[in-house]
């Protein structure tokens, strides 16, 4: 059949309060369990009733971690989601609609080509058992739309609201089947978005944010705190929700202040701890991030970007907290920076984060964004097999009382002196936040001063002669080279893929996980090696540019830039690669 | 144990008479009355005169930043319950930089101890105004004299919930120790506020000043420690006579008593695996 196809991007959009994002989790669940994969994407403004949300998912045959702008179907359940989104219908999309809600005219469908499929969403909601089924109600006719059964559908409803018991369920299960049995009724004809099949996998539907916080998990968390901030919160409220089954003490403390010296607290007497914030949460915990490196305790610092300065765009996404986190706190201390592409990454940099921090002993941070935070994406299901956890130097009571006169801050060739915990017998010494002397009394002798600065970095020496290089993929031996971190990874991947070969074969694309201790010598050997050089970043000023051009003196002039709080689409991406 | 097992080799650098002295030894005293090993002893200090003490005194230390004191000693306690968490902080550190940290601690009522070397200024910076300086005085910061009205921790304490509010005195140790020893043993947030004179910048509220003013509620006929209301009042004499001693205790559980998952062994005494997540993927499939 040739109008089989191999994706599709759908779209519900309405007031807070609608059930726009829950009703849209659903949808995606039902392509997951078909075997499809899919990744999602919210726009909603900061308030909680009214505004305008939307939900948008691409759904396709591929791995997908990105949006189009153009979509397919667009949902409306008022009004100003047909003023707000009608635009973005590709020629022969659908526009399903509340009838009794909104209106269209039939000039402007023919114009743009669009099917329009009003339903009396409201009254045959209410005839169901109430009005905030419209969403699920709008569930079925779309699954109708595009050919596929309420199966799977049924089953997640029902996951859905059997907490709120076999009535609500009942009348969950009726609504999908009456928007379904209205467009098997009253859409004449096939739709061009008929997908094509995909046997069941093994996949999860799930967020970075979740991602990460298992991550953790699996790698010996113990000890989590944060103040609830977007887009961070999620891993507060996962974490918060399995904190009594796993055995991990969850914080909400009063303040990002207290937040960060809480967990370095309990990392000093031996717990594995981590925080998270956005970049405002972040500025209080900066204050903290200078004693982690100080004190040289371990810590992981999560920062789930959001656009800035001050409250910024509070939903929205940016990467513009990069800088920032060089040169967060006063004074020179060693720190490292990584940065997950996708939720795969946020798992994986969960639990390796937890060990730097061990072995190392300094702050990790992780740096992430909303879109990757709060967007779902099905992946293969995580599994723990390649996960170590390693407590790096601490030393035990049966050491320690061979040790003649314990020195925490003793200056040892690789820098990392062995730790001991409170409680063990023989191994005192102050975490101080003055400068001290090996034994941690505070010290503000030259020579003492300048040990102890160059022990704490020759650390991080260590770490940069292990950690795993910048990620190449495309044509290794191309001379056009694109740039990137982060999340932008879903898009430029998912859009290379869609390239012609011509195109293809001349492009490789460079990822940064790791961006402090940045990774000097290869950037030199693959940016002097290439012809052009295209920099791609979701931030005003380019922050990984200026990094690159400190770092390594290559100064990329190509860029492609956007920060205005929404991520790249599709579109923007490829039309960039193909005249790159 | 004797107090000697506390000392450290660092030399005490604090102005000879000041009331930081009186203070340490009756920690000190308490901790060998109590029979708590210095192993088992974590101090956390604030940034000020009082905070240098953790160099003098024999115990895992941790040397916080300005006003910090209290998070990191909450985090450490939560984390290991078999510690002794003690924190010390000057007034300006833990009423001003650390106001907020004051309240929700008492709130939370986490199972540390909390002294305050309440000098009634900042001395480490050369004497200017702290929150708990009286209404008018001058100092280098307030040269027209302080317009804000004065902090009161203990009616701020009670307010908040506290389960152990108490007033301490540099310059009556016996009495100190054994306020500290209650405090160490209360199981729950104690806060104890020590008035310690600094004889180098504060020429108002001396050793003479509250010798000529204290007097002590654990002797005062009819007082009970159960009534919060008598407390307040107590709390709220403030001239020719001030109260000192135990103003308020109750029983209510620690923080860590409502957590499940710190029930058994210490937080950092359990053997840290791998953890299995398949039950945890399930709501993700
Ligand atoms: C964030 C920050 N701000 C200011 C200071 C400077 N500072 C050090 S100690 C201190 C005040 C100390 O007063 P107090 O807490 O009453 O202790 P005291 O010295 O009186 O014992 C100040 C303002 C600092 N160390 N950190
Ligand atoms: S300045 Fe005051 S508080 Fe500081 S050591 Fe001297 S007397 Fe004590």
């Amino acid at each position: 059949m040739e109008n089989k196809k191999n994706n599709l991007t759908w779209k519900i959009g309405g007031e807070a309060g609608f059930g726009i994002k829950s009703a849209g989790m659903m949808f995606g669940k039902i392509f997951m369990r078909a075997g499809y994969e899919v990744f999602d994407y919210t726009e909603y403004p900061s308030i909680i009733r009214g505004g305008h949300n939307t939900y948008q998912l691409l759904v396709d045959t591929r791995p997908v971690n990105s949006i189009n702008k153009k979509i397919d179907i667009l949902v409306a359940l008022n009004q100003n989601t047909i003023e707000q989104n009608f635009s973005e219908l590709n020629v022969g999309g659908v526009l399903i609609y509340d009838s009794d809600k909104a209106k269209i005219l039939p000039a402007k469908l023919a114009k743009a080509q669009i099917t329009g499929l009003g339903i009396p969403l409201t009254t045959l909601a209410k005839e169901a058992g109430g009005e905030v089924m419209r969403n699920v109600m709008s569930l079925g006719a779309s699954l109708a739309l595009i050919g596929q059964s309420l199966d799977i559908a049924n089953k997640i409803v029902k996951e859905n609201f059997s907490r709120k018991g076999e009535v609500v369920v009942t009348n969950n299960i009726k609504a999908l089947k009456i928007g379904f049995d209205f467009v098997t009724a009253n859409f004449k004809g096939q739709f061009m978005c008929q997908l094509l099949t995909r046997p069941a996998n093994n996949n999860i539907l799930i967020t970075a944010n979740e991602a990460l916080a298992l991550g953790a998990v699996a790698g010996g968390l113990n000890f989590y705190a944060a103040y609830p901030m977007t887009p961070s919160s999620t891993i507060l409220h996962y974490l918060a929700k399995i904190a009594d089954k796993t055995g991990i003490v969850v914080k909400h403390a009063e303040d990002e202040i207290s937040v960060a010296n809480m967990a370095l607290g309990a990392s000093h007497v031996g717990a594995r701890a981590m925080i998270g914030t956005s970049g405002g949460g972040f500025s209080l915990m900066t204050e903290t991030l200078g004693l982690v490196g100080l004190t040289e305790t371990p810590l992981v610092m999560v920062d789930v970007q959001r656009p800035g300065p001050a409250t910024g765009l509070p939903t929205w996404t940016e990467q513009g907290d990069l800088q920032f986190m060089l040169h967060a706190a006063q004074g020179d201390f060693p720190r490292i920076i990584m940065a997950p592409g996708d939720a795969t990454e946020a798992y994986q940099m969960g639990h390796q984060a937890l060990n730097w921090a061990d072995m190392y002993q300094l702050p990790v941070i992780i740096l992430s964004d909303k879109l990757i935070a709060e967007g779902n994406t099905t992946i293969p299901k995580f599994d723990t097999k390649n996960i170590k956890i390693n407590r790096g130097k601490i030393l035990t009571v049966e050491q320690l009382r061979k040790i003649k006169e314990y020195r925490r801050y003793k200056v040892v060739p690789d820098g990392i002196s062995p730790r001991t915990l409170p409680g063990m017998a023989n191994g005192f010494f102050i975490a101080n936040s003055d400068e001290h002397d090996p034994y941690g009394f505070s010290n503000e002798d030259s020579q003492n001063r300048i040990e102890q600065v160059d022990k704490r970095y020759r650390k991080l020496e260590q770490f940069a002669k292990t950690m795993s290089q910048p990620l190449v993929y495309g044509n290794p031996k191309a001379k056009k080279t694109v740039v990137f971190w982060g999340s932008n990874k879903g898009v430029i991947l998912d859009s290379y893929v869609n390239l012609p070969d011509k195109i293809k074969s001349k492009l490789r694309i460079m990822q940064y996980q790791y961006l402090w201790p940045f990774p000097a010598e290869f950037t030199k050997h693959i940016l002097n090696n290439s012809k052009e050089i295209l920099l791609i970043e979701n931030n005003s000023n380019a922050q990984l540019g200026n990094l690159i051009a400190q770092e390594t003196g290559i100064v990329i002039k190509n860029k492609l830039l956007k920060y205005d709080g929404r991520p790249f689409f599709r579109e923007d991406i490829i039309s960039a690669l193909k005249n790159f | 144990m004797i107090e000697k097992d506390f000392n450290t080799s660092y030399k005490p650098s604090w102005c000879p008479g000041c009331g930081n002295f009186g203070i340490f030894i009756a920690l000190k005293n308490a901790l060998v009355e109590l029979n708590i090993k210095p192993e088992n002893v974590l101090l956390v200090a604030g940034v000020g005169c009082s905070g240098n003490g953790v160099n003098f005194l024999k115990a895992y230390g941790w040397h916080s930043l300005h006003g910090r004191a209290l998070p990191t000693a909450v985090g450490a306690k939560l984390a290991n319950k078999d510690l002794t968490v003690i924190v010390m902080a000057g007034d300006g550190d833990g009423y001003g930089e650390g106001m907020a940290h004051f309240i929700h601690a008492v709130r939370g009522n986490t199972n540390i101890t909390y002294i305050t070397h309440d000098n009634q200024l900042y001395a480490l910076t050369t004497g200017q105004a702290a929150p708990t300086t009286d209404k008018g005085t001058q100092t280098k910061s307030t040269p027209g004299g302080l317009i804000e009205e004065k902090a009161n921790p203990i009616t701020l304490a009670l307010s908040s919930g506290g389960s152990f509010v108490a007033r301490g005195f540099s310059g009556d140790a016996t009495h100190l120790k054994e306020l500290l020893k209650k405090a160490i043993l209360h199981q729950g947030f104690s806060l104890v506020d020590v008035f310690q004179p600094c004889v180098t910048f504060n020429k108002v509220n001396t050793f003479k000043y509250f010798f000529d003013r204290l007097y002590n509620l654990d002797k005062k006929e009819g007082y009970t420690t159960n009534d919060v209301l008598a407390a307040y009042k107590e709390a709220m004499v403030w001239g020719d006579k001030i109260a000192y001693g135990l103003f308020y205790e109750d029983k209510r559980p620690s923080y860590d008593k409502y957590l499940p998952q710190l029930n058994g062994p210490a937080l950092v005494k359990r053997p840290m695996k791998v953890r299995n997540i398949e039950q945890l993927l399930k709501e993700f499939a």
